[in-house]
């Protein structure tokens, strides 16, 4: 089974890539394009063949390391 | 009664690691090591530094990797005792990635890594790291960072000043906390903090890069001076290491 977790920074949190990103944007002539936040994507292979212990195990991997509470919240996506 | 034993903690990416020697061995005369990563135990020490640079390339997120290098858990259980922990810079962002300080590092507001001299107000005179100092004094330090915008949640914040957590603010040169004298964006011009306990305290500046006037400033010594004076005040340093 492989897992897809996407990490994002929290809404309240400065994302100064994003808002660099964004005025790139902008200079390039695509007006009106806001809101530019930038993220993670991880990807991994699971040894657990069941979705709910799949998914129990890349919770505890995002808690313990992939994801700071603090400032980011993450989706995990289970595909067989 | 003498100097503090010191182990300098050495991640792989760690850049800062001989220059905090040199401050604390060299110039202040502190018998100091270096202590690898992968080691379990920190012997005798009674300070432990967490230097600056860009252990593990910063991957994940500044500090994340070195969190769960082998060294940390005794890191911890030094802090949890009362033992004397100090970070720099990416030492500070392993700190908060450990949970032994509030908060997080983000990108510098301005996105730019910068290298320059700030100012710095002391807030806090009572802790390890700053008892030789006076309320209020202005220190000059460098500062060499792309990851310095402390950021916590306003809750977290109000409680650090209500407990008072922040040790270290931006400020210019006459000692005012200005928004053009925070250089990174970082939350109510924070460049210090310390636990609630007082033992464990972090800055983004390099203070052993500012301890010879031959460098262009020797204003980080007051937190090495600090350390000697609470030792003279003592008889001895809060907690050694050592295996329990």
């Amino acid at each position: 089974m492989k897992a897809r977790v996407t990490i994002h920074l929290k809404p309240t949190v400065l994302d100064a890539q994003g808002a660099t990103v964004e005025r790139a944007l902008q200079r390039l002539g695509f007006e009106g394009v806001s809101g530019v936040r930038i993220g993670k994507h991880i990807e991994f292979t699971l040894p657990n063949g069941d979705a709910t212990a799949a998914r129990a195990q890349v919770e505890e991997i995002c808690r313990r390391l992939l994801v700071n509470p603090i400032i980011e919240s993450y989706d995990i996506e289970l595909v067989k | 009664m003498g100097a503090p034993r010191v182990a300098v903690v050495q991640f792989p990416g760690s850049n800062c690691d001989y220059d905090t020697v040199h401050a604390l061995g060299t110039v202040m005369g502190f018998p100091t090591r270096l202590v690898w990563h992968q080691e379990t135990d920190l012997g005798d020490a009674e300070l432990v530094i967490l230097p600056g640079g860009f252990s593990y390339g910063d991957y994940l997120r500044t500090g994340a990797i070195a969190r769960v290098s082998p060294i940390m858990n005794a890191v911890i259980r030094h802090a949890e005792r009362g033992g004397l922990v100090l970070g720099i810079c990416n030492g500070f962002q392993v700190l908060c990635e450990a949970g032994l300080l509030p908060g997080a590092l983000l990108r510098n507001a301005g996105t730019h890594f910068i290298s320059d001299w700030v100012h710095l107000r002391v807030e806090r005179t009572d802790t390890p790291f700053t008892r030789a100092a006076q309320h209020g004094q202005v220190l000059r330090i460098p500062i060499a960072h792309g990851d310095g915008c402390y950021f916590a949640d306003e809750a977290t914040l109000d409680a650090l000043e209500a407990n008072g957590q922040v040790v270290f603010r931006y400020c210019d040169a006459g000692g005012m906390v200005t928004l053009e004298s925070n250089p990174n964006g970082a939350a109510r011009n924070i460049a210090g903090i310390c636990n609630a306990a007082g033992n464990v305290v972090a800055l983004m500046p390099h203070p052993e890069r500012a301890s010879e006037t031959l460098l262009g400033s020797a204003d980080g010594r007051v937190l090495w001076e600090s350390l000697l004076a609470g030792v003279a005040r003592d008889g001895r340093m809060p907690a050694a290491a050592g295996r329990r």
